[in-house]
């Protein structure tokens, strides 16, 4: 599915980009306020896109809603709801009253139109600032099949955001995952694929096998993931739509925990060797796998930093399960977890600067994020179990299941940003776990 | 009076040291533990697709037995370990002198509670499956008649959020293949 998208969805290509210069940048742009620890979310008006065609105008309402739900779900945005507006924007080309939105105490404006020709739509828009009167940055155009409207509204919100807060966005990306279902005894598992936000959930495996772990490439394309379809848990790698699916590993009897590099040329993981687990790398498309470690203890969740050179991973070796880094050609680990309890599943940041990891201590699960070097721990989230962090394409949130103790409990997928705010659920149609977040989809 | 717009548009740095700023770690997500569930049944097959047994009790925390005998088909570990206790060792020893009569293939399933993370479980089932496979070929049985799988924290028989579950749920299961399997 998403391949088709790739094919047919000309969106931020440069070619495909319809720059329009305004009359100069902004020299005064704004900057979300903080006070007392807390920040204050940037307040904005996202009026209606106008409908550039006559029958964009229901397209035109879900896109502007699209964009809307994008930046108020950072937690760093609230709109002004269309109720309290005074101006109304009818003409995406005439000049903006800017009295009309600073009356209302809007700080950002977001202009926009769709139009439709086809099943092809197009969306135009502008940023705002309010009280400088300016636009942010040029006016730009998307355009796509008129089916992948979320993502034309996905891609607007993403520049929004990297404009009002310098960083990268991650709207327009893709979320892997286990849908489960049936009783926690016997639960039914299935590779699954939805958006960021849990719209277009897809089923990529039918169920019959137990799945677990799946973790997708940074372009969406490829799933690895440990399936029992053999009997016992093996690494499979297939494609996102569920075709070309294969055993990574065919020489390991029991292998687990697997991670993409960032390219996606190799992929680490481990395999069983009886009383202990070890690491291994291998070629996603050819090559023998390699031996990275050779030890008694459980080393797994192996996880690429984003250059390639190096991998974290857990290890109990020193009695319990903590965060280690090593070459990515194998060599001498150095631990860098020495807090309290046991620390597991470390991933690297895709800005390189931070590994999030779960953290058991005290009876209790957490989401923690440290800096590589082990120092400048921070533990964001704490429940029964909160478990197994996947990083947004900026680096900025984390998306993990939290599992619900008991024979009615499950686990449902959060988002939380590396500051510990803004917890939220990402809504799926059952109990959802192991989230595996996409980059930025071109 | 016309508000000043105030600074540039906030670098990635400023955002990242303004929200740590806001710093609210650790912020504790209540999440209230459920009442004991009970025991959900008394385990049954220990889930391996086509080789689970009928669940008969078969001591203090339940599971099934070899195929007509009273044999304890599971041992059962402490937290974290895979190591075998003298109870353990005893059920094994039993196990052992039934498949020095009868003959087939078995397979030891790993199983782990849910409190450890999903990745470390697995191994943490291998290693407990390894361990009752080391003992019985220790003790004569060769090892070609025995396959190990792990499932991790996959299939609990027991559900509810105590100790008392989860003591279930840490277990290594002896499975006979059926006659013809």
């Amino acid at each position: 599915m998403v391949n088709r998208l790739r094919r047919t969805l000309i969106l931020a290509a440069p070619a495909a980009l319809a720059l329009r210069p305004f009359a100069s940048v902004a020299q005064s742009p704004l900057r979300i306020e903080i006070t007392q620890g807390v920040v204050q979310p940037m307040p904005f008006a996202a009026p209606v896109f106008v409908a550039d065609t006559p029958m964009a105008a229901d397209l035109a309402q879900r896109i502007t809603q699209v964009v809307i739900d994008d930046l108020t779900g950072t937690g760093l945005f609230r709109e002004i709801p269309s109720s309290a507006h005074i101006g109304r924007i009818t003409n995406f080309d005439a000049p903006v009253q800017f009295s009309d939105w600073k009356a209302i105490g809007a700080q950002a404006l977001v202009t926009g139109a769709v139009g439709v020709t086809g099943d092809r739509a197009r969306v135009r828009f502008r940023l705002w600032d309010v009280f400088a009167q300016t636009g942010l940055g040029e006016g730009l155009r998307f355009q796509g099949p008129a089916s992948s409207w979320r993502r034309l509204g996905h891609k607007v919100a993403d520049q929004i955001y990297m404009r009002l807060t310098g960083e990268g966005g991650y709207f327009d990306s893709k979320v892997a995952y286990v849908a489960e279902s049936g009783p926690k005894a016997s639960r039914q598992k299935r590779i699954a694929v939805m958006d960021y936000d849990g719209a277009n959930a897809v089923a990529v495996t039918d169920g019959s096998a137990l799945v677990v772990t799946p973790r997708l490439s940074i372009k969406a394309r490829r799933i690895l993931y440990t399936s029992y379809e053999q009997g016992a848990p093996k690494i499979f790698i297939m494609n996102v739509d569920g075709g070309g699916r294969r055993v990574l590993d065919k020489t390991a009897a029991m292998s687990f925990a697997p991670h993409f590099s960032a390219d996606g040329s190799r992929v680490v993981y481990s395999v069983s060797e009886g009383t202990g687990s070890d690491l291994y790398v291998t070629g996603t498309d050819s090559g023998a796998p390699a031996r990275l470690t050779r030890t008694a203890s459980i080393d797994t969740a192996p996880s690429f930093s984003p250059d390639g050179s190096r991998i974290c991973f857990e290890s109990d070796r020193s009695g319990n399960q903590q965060i280690y880094v090593m070459p990515a050609g194998g060599g001498e680990p150095k631990r860098i977890s020495f807090g309290e309890g046991r620390y597991a599943t470390p991933v690297w940041s895709p800005r390189g600067d931070m590994i999030a990891f779960t953290k058991i201590v005290g009876g209790r699960f957490h989401i923690g994020v440290m800096r590589v070097d082990g120092s400048g721990e921070q533990l964001l989230t704490a429940s029964y179990i909160d478990e197994g962090p996947t990083w947004a394409p900026n680096g900025r949130v984390l998306m993990f299941f939290r599992e619900s103790p008991g024979e009615s409990g499950g686990p449902r997928i959060h988002s939380v940003d590396i500051t510990g705010r803004n917890l939220r659920e990402v809504p799926t149609a059952g109990f959802a776990s192991d989230p595996s977040w996409s980059g930025l989809l071109e | 009076m016309k508000e000043k717009m105030r600074g540039g548009i906030l670098s990635g740095g400023l955002l990242a040291a303004a929200l740590a700023l806001a710093g609210c770690a650790g912020e504790p997500i209540s999440v209230p533990t459920s009442p004991d569930a009970g025991y959900n049944g008394l385990g049954g097959a220990g889930g391996a697709g086509g080789l689970g047994l009928d669940g008969v009790s078969g001591g203090a925390l339940g599971g099934g037995t070899l195929p007509g005998t009273s044999i304890s088909d599971r041992v059962f570990f402490t937290v974290d370990q895979s190591t075998l206790s003298a109870e353990a060792i005893g059920t094994l020893n039993q196990q052992i002198g039934w498949l020095t009569q009868n003959q087939g293939q078995i397979t030891i399933e790993g199983h782990a509670d849910e409190r450890g993370t999903r990745d470390y479980n697995f191994q943490l089932g291998s290693a407990r499956a390894s361990a009752v496979r080391n003992y019985m070929v220790s003790q004569g049985i060769p090892d070609s008649r025995i396959s190990i799988i792990t499932f991790g924290r996959e299939r609990p028989v027991a559900t509810c959020a105590e100790e008392s579950c989860f003591a279930r749920n840490r277990r290594a299961v002896t499975v006979v293949a059926r006659p013809g399997a």
